[in-house]
C-alpha cells in the first residue's frame, strides 16, 4: 500500500514488507506529481517495497534525473505503478533494526507501540 | 469545485458512531471543513497537486475534501481503528484514493520531506492537556509547505508563541474565526448544542 508505508516510520527505516495480499488499482497517471516525489523518495527503499509486493520492473539503482523530461513515459509508468497502484492490503511492516512487525489490516497499518515501547 | 459542492458531499460523510471522549472525538462538520480546505486551495494554492497529511482525521472528513480538490496524494493519519474503518468507507462513497494508517501522533516519524501540506482538527486540549500542542508540534515537523489547524479561539495567544518560538514557524497567522458547533455528543454535555469560537490558523513552516 503506497510508499507511506515504506516511508512511515518508527525506528529504523526503510521498513520491509512482508506481503499477504497485494491489490492493483488503477490511478490516473499524473508526470507532475511523479517528477515531484521521484526528488522526495529513497529509491532503494521504493525498489525493495515493491519487490516484496512482486513487482520487479523498476532498476536497481536511481536512474539519472534526465530521464523524467526525456519525452519517453516508460520509466514513469513504472514509478507510477510501484508509488501509487500498489496496496498492501494484507500483511506486515517489519523493522529492519528490531525484527518488530506492525500488522496491516484491510489496508491500514497499525504503527501503534507497546507501553514497553515509548 | 464549488464551495457548495463540496461542502454537500462532505455533509453525506459518515461520523463517529461511537465517539470516544478520552480522544476527544468531534466531528468536523462539513461546514467548516469545505471552508478550511477551500481557503487552503484557493487563497494559498496549498492543496491540489499536493500531498496532503491529516492528522487526528477521526472519519477522514478533511481527508476527503483534500482529495476532492484534487491533492495528488493524501494520508490519514489516527489512533483509533473504528474511526480508520469509517474513514476508509467514506473514502470508498466518494471513490477518492486515501491512505490510513493507525498511529499515534505523538511518536510517529516520517522519513524525509514528503509532506507538503498538513491539514487538521485536532483534540483542543479540554480533556488532556496539551494535546493541541503534540499535534501542533507533529505536523509542524512533518509539513514542508504549510500547516492549518483549528484551535480555540480563547487559546489564540498561547498557540502563537508557541509556534513562533517552540514548534519553528515562520509565520503563524489567523485565517478567520468560525462557530464550531459542538452538538450534544456526550453525557456529561449538560446543554443540547453549543456554539465555541475557533480559529483557523495557518502556519508556515521554515525550511530546514
Amino acid at each position: 500500500m503506497l510508499s507511506c508505508n515504506i516511508k512511515g516510520v518508527s525506528n529504523g527505516f526503510p521498513l520491509r514488507i512482508e506481503a499477504g495480499k497485494v491489490i492493483e488499482k488503477e490511478v490516473d497517471f499524473n508526470p507532475d506529481f511523479l517528477k515531484h516525489m521521484f526528488a522526495k523518495i529513497e529509491w532503494k527503499a521504493l525498489v525493495e517495497g515493491a519487490r516484496s509486493m512482486g513487482y520487479a520492473e523498476l532498476p536497481e539503482d536511481s536512474p539519472d534525473a534526465t530521464v523524467l523530461d526525456s519525452g519517453d513515459e516508460t520509466f514513469l509508468r513504472k514509478l507510477h505503478h510501484a508509488l501509487l497502484e500498489l496496496h498492501l492490503e494484507e500483511g506486515a511492516l517489519v523493522c529492519p533494526e528490531t525484527g518488530r512487525k506492525f500488522p496491516v489490516n484491510k489496508g491500514i497499518p497499525n504503527m501503534l507501540l507497546h507501553e514497553d515501547e515509548v | 469545485m464549488k464551495l457548495k459542492q463540496l461542502e454537500g458531499l462532505l455533509g453525506d460523510l459518515q461520523q463517529f458512531s461511537n465517539p470516544k471522549v478520552e480522544l476527544e472525538q468531534y466531528p468536523t462538520g462539513p461546514h467548516i471543513a469545505s471552508r478550511m480546505l477551500f481557503t487552503a486551495e484557493n487563497s494559498y494554492g496549498d492543496i491540489s497537486d499536493k500531498v496532503v497529511a491529516d492528522f487526528g482525521c477521526g472519519c477522514g472528513t478533511l481527508s476527503a475534501a483534500a482529495a476532492l480538490l484534487d491533492a495528488s496524494y493524501v494520508m490519514g493519519f489516527d489512533i483509533d481503528p473504528q474511526s480508520l474503518e469509517t474513514a476508509t468507507l467514506n473514502a470508498e462513497e466518494l471513490e477518492v484514493e486515501i491512505d490510513f494508517v493507525q498511529c499515534d501522533i505523538t511518536n510517529l516519524e516520517l522519513k524525509g520531506q514528503i509532506v507538503d501540506t498538513a491539514v487538521m482538527n485536532p483534540p483542543f486540549g479540554t480533556r488532556k492537556k496539551g494535546a493541541d500542542m503534540e499535534f501542533l508540534s507533529a505536523a509542524m515537523k512533518v509539513a514542508s509547505q504549510a500547516v492549518y489547524s483549528l484551535h480555540k479561539t480563547s487559546t489564540r495567544e498561547h498557540i502563537k508563541r508557541a509556534a513562533l518560538r517552540d514548534f519553528n514557524a515562520k509565520s503563524a497567522e489567523v485565517l478567520c474565526e468560525l462557530q464550531y458547533d459542538l452538538p450534544k455528543l456526550y453525557k456529561f454535555h449538560k446543554r443540547k448544542e453549543v456554539d465555541i469560537a475557533v480559529d483557523l490558523w495557518r502556519f508556515e513552516p521554515r525550511q530546514n
